[in-house]
Formats: C-alpha cells, structure tokens, sequence
C-alpha cells in the first residue's frame, strides 16, 4: 500500500510497511532538484509549519525548515521552550491543541518518550516527530534508508554493519528494524556495556534477520557494504579512562580502511566527535554529510504528502 | 474441626482462585479500603482442589462492574467470580484479560509522557497473556511487572 498519507501522523517507523517507506524514498528522489535549489516550487504555497523543539537540535531543525520553505510553505515556533507559554508549565496537550490551530502541520522534538503519539491524539492536524526521548526518530530512520539506497541502489542485500552505542542510540533502534524489514545483512559492534537491547534484538529476529553481534570492528569492517557509526556518549562511563579505551577501539581512521570493500559507504547521524577521523571526509566512503543534506528532500516528501499535495 | 472458616454471604461477590498471596492486592486494586461499609473476608493460602494453593475474597453487598474485574485478570489471571444474589450464585465466570488496559496502571518507564503532568490515561496494548506482557501505547515500553505499576 503506497496511498494514504493525507493527514497521517509520522511517529514511528513501526507504523510504516516497506512499500510505503519504498514510495516516501520515491517521493524524495524528485524532490531532489528542488532540494538542492535548481528547480524552484510552490508546492507548499500558504502551507504553515509549526516547528516545536523542547530539545536541543541542528540538522532535524533546519532541514525541516529548508525543506517547509523550498516548498514555498513558511515555518512558525520555536528551537527552546525557554521564553514560551512551556516555561510557565503549560502542558504539551495545550500547546499541541493551540499550535493546531495555528498550522497546517506540526513537527514535534521532545524529551519524553511517546510525546509525539500523546500529540497526535490531541491534534487534528498531522504530527510529524522529530525525536521522543530515547523514543523514536522515524524522518532519520527515512533518511538514512533514503542515503543506503542512493548510494548503494537498493537496500536488500547489503550487509550493514552498525558500530558505537547501540544501547542508547535511537538512531540505530529504529534503523535496525527497518533495514531487517527490507532485508538486509546486519552486524553490530559495541562494547558489551552498550550491546544493542535484547528487547530490540529480539523484535529484529521477529523480522525474519538473524544479527550477528560483535565487539571488535577490525574483524567485521572488510565485509561491510554500509558502515553506519554512531557516537559513544562518555557520560556513560563512570570511569573516563574505561572511555578511552573503547573510544579509541571503535574510531575509524585511514589505517581501519585499508581493506574495506570498494564502494563501501560510511554513514553518521552526526554530530561526530571523535569516532570518525577528519582524513575520513575525502575519501570515496565517507556519506556523511550527504546524509544530513538527505534530510531535506526526505522532509519535503513526507510534508507534501501528509499535506496531501502529492499522494 | 469446622469445615468452613469463613460464612457463606447473602449478597455480593466471591472471587477464588487467586494466586496465591495476591489476595491483599486484590483488595488494593478494586478500591476495597478501611472505610468499606460492608464486610470483607480474606482467607490467604488455602488448599485449592486443582491443586496447590490460592486465596479467596468475600465482599459483601458489593459487585464488581467489567472495569475492577479487568483490574483482577491483571494480578490473577485464572480467578474465577462468583456473583452471590440471596444465598446462591447467581452468575460464575473466569476474569479475562483484556486486550487492551485503559487507566488502571502507570508506565514502568519513568520517561514517558504518561507520567508527567499530561491530561492523558495510561493505555496498554496486551502482548501476550502467559506471560502477561503489556506493551505502553505510547513509548511502547514492554513490562511484565503488573502490580507494582497498579494505579
């Protein structure tokens, strides 16, 4: 089933079935001149985003006002609840129900989990989430899916291999389940402390994929097809030099590439700290910041089609 | 030695076979509290003919609406309710658990929305029944911990 987007919530990837992530992904393929500002639309004419951020954000944030204003639609809101009606303990029940009123689309960052779902109850319009807690993060998951099939012409197939802290990354819960949807090979490589959940493990299996679990890059990095990195937070460890060590085991640099397969691509959520050497930007691997630039095709896609200009 | 401990009851609603040492949690979850008017009778740990053990709830003058029989299939999934009208039973039926669980407990995880201040229920989808696995509606967080999270 590819229609049916007109007035749909985005909350979760779990919401969604391979054709209708296949016909976002198809979606954002046109959206591309647009994006990049080659061709120009009006698509979104008159269109209002409210744009409500209790978190901090930089990409998700701008591309989804690049991507509103490529559009022709305008955004409305705020990047800190500091300063709005929030500070002075409104609940987010009234500020999604009085935002509604005001936009034709509402996306939606905050810190507690199953916020953008609570939203989506209370709000006519459509809820677009942009992160819940340690929740879900669906346009991400969209739009990394969108950067492995652009790179590597489908997404079946490949053997993703999945490296940093997978046990309280969002990022990687997400994209898991979705890559075993499409069928796709998957590693995961982490310190045992930060192992992905067996509750995610377990729905992944249910998929139909059997992950393979690791803890030393080096072993599993020359079979990689896609080598998506994410970031290891050192306020986990309660021992920074314990830090140092795994940091030090997982950060990929030109040395670690050496036998890499052709073509391999290297993916990063970003922010990168130090997980993924400078000297890694130039090389024919390294996806990254295309990846972030991906954000806003795949926004305009899913705004345009919850707001029904294209189906 | 007296076969029965505790009286048979005019009117009002038995509930046995619950498992064993549930039966105060039982009384908790269904509002029965100091200021009840009627009397209640609770016998823990006795020989059930199945087998094994379980407790017994006698609540006089009071029966159970649909949503405090969900609130029981929750704790002690095979009790039985026995609706007692002049002496007799007048309807006999297993507690069910319920496909979904509105209202009557809070989510195990500390960071979800339905734990702060928002006008919203607690809303649980049932996973599976043996093991009674719930999974919150909103940060789809699973918990098999029933009653420690009892509203």
């Amino acid at each position: 089933m590819s229609d049916g987007f007109k007035g749909m919530d985005i909350v979760s990837i779990r919401d969604f079935s391979r054709d209708q992530i296949e016909h976002v992904l198809d979606v954002a393929e046109k959206m591309l001149p647009i994006a990049k500002g080659e061709e120009k639309s009006k698509l979104l004419d008159g269109k209002i985003l409210g744009s409500l951020f209790y978190e901090p954000s930089t990409r998700t944030r701008l591309s989804f006002d690049a991507a509103m204003t490529r559009l022709g639609g305008s955004t409305l809101g705020f990047d800190e609840p500091k300063g709005s009606s929030v500070a002075k303990g409104e609940t987010l029940a009234d500020t999604i129900r009085m935002v509604d009123a005001y936009c034709d689309v509402i996306v939606l960052r905050h810190p507690q989990e199953g916020a953008a779902r609570m939203s989506a109850h209370f709000a006519d319009k459509p809820i677009l989430n942009a992160g819940d807690g340690a929740g879900q993060h669906p346009t991400q998951t969209m739009l990394d899916l969108f950067t492995i099939r652009k790179s590597k012409g489908k997404i079946d197939g490949n053997h993703v291999v999945i490296v940093g802290d997978l046990k309280y990354g969002r990022t990687v819960h997400s994209l898991s389940e979705a890559l075993a949807m499409f069928g796709a090979e998957l590693t995961f490589v982490a310190p045992p402390s930060l192992q992905m959940p067996k509750e995610h493990l377990k729905h992944i299996q249910s998929l139909g994929t059997k992950p393979k679990i690791s803890s030393n890059l080096e072993d599993v990095i020359k079979d990689a097809d896609v080598l998506y990195v994410t970031r290891i937070q050192k306020e986990r460890f309660p021992d920074p030099a314990e830090y140092q060590k795994v940091a030090g085991a997982f950060r990929i640099d030109l040395p670690m590439l050496k036998d890499v397969k052709k073509g391999m691509v290297i993916m990063h959520p970003l922010p990168r700290v130090t997980e993924i050497s400078p000297e890694v930007d130039k090389t024919e691997h390294a996806k990254y910041f295309e990846q972030a630039f991906n954000g806003v095709p795949v926004r305009m896609a899913l705004l345009s089609m919850v707001l029904g200009a294209v189906e | 030695m007296k076969e029965f401990k505790v009286t048979p009851i005019r009117n009002g609603t038995v509930i046995d076979h619950i498992q064993v040492g549930m039966a105060l949690k039982v009384l908790r979850i269904i509002g029965v509290k100091e200021d009840v008017s009627s009397t209640v009778s609770v016998l823990m740990h006795v020989p059930s003919k199945k087998g094994g053990w379980k407790d017994i709830v006698k609540i006089e003058d009071r029966e159970l609406d649909p949503k405090e029989l969900d609130k029981v299939a929750l704790i002690s999934p095979d009790a039985t309710i026995n609706i007692i009208r002049d002496y007799n039973v007048a309807e006999k039926f297993v507690v069910e658990v319920p496909k979904s669980v509105l209202g009557i407990m809070k989510c195990s995880n500390p960071g979800c929305i339905t734990n702060k201040s928002e006008p919203v229920e607690p809303e649980f989808v049932v996973e599976s029944k043996k093991p009674l696995t719930l999974k919150c509606v909103y940060c789809d967080r699973i918990t098999t911990e029933i009653s420690e999270n009892l509203i």
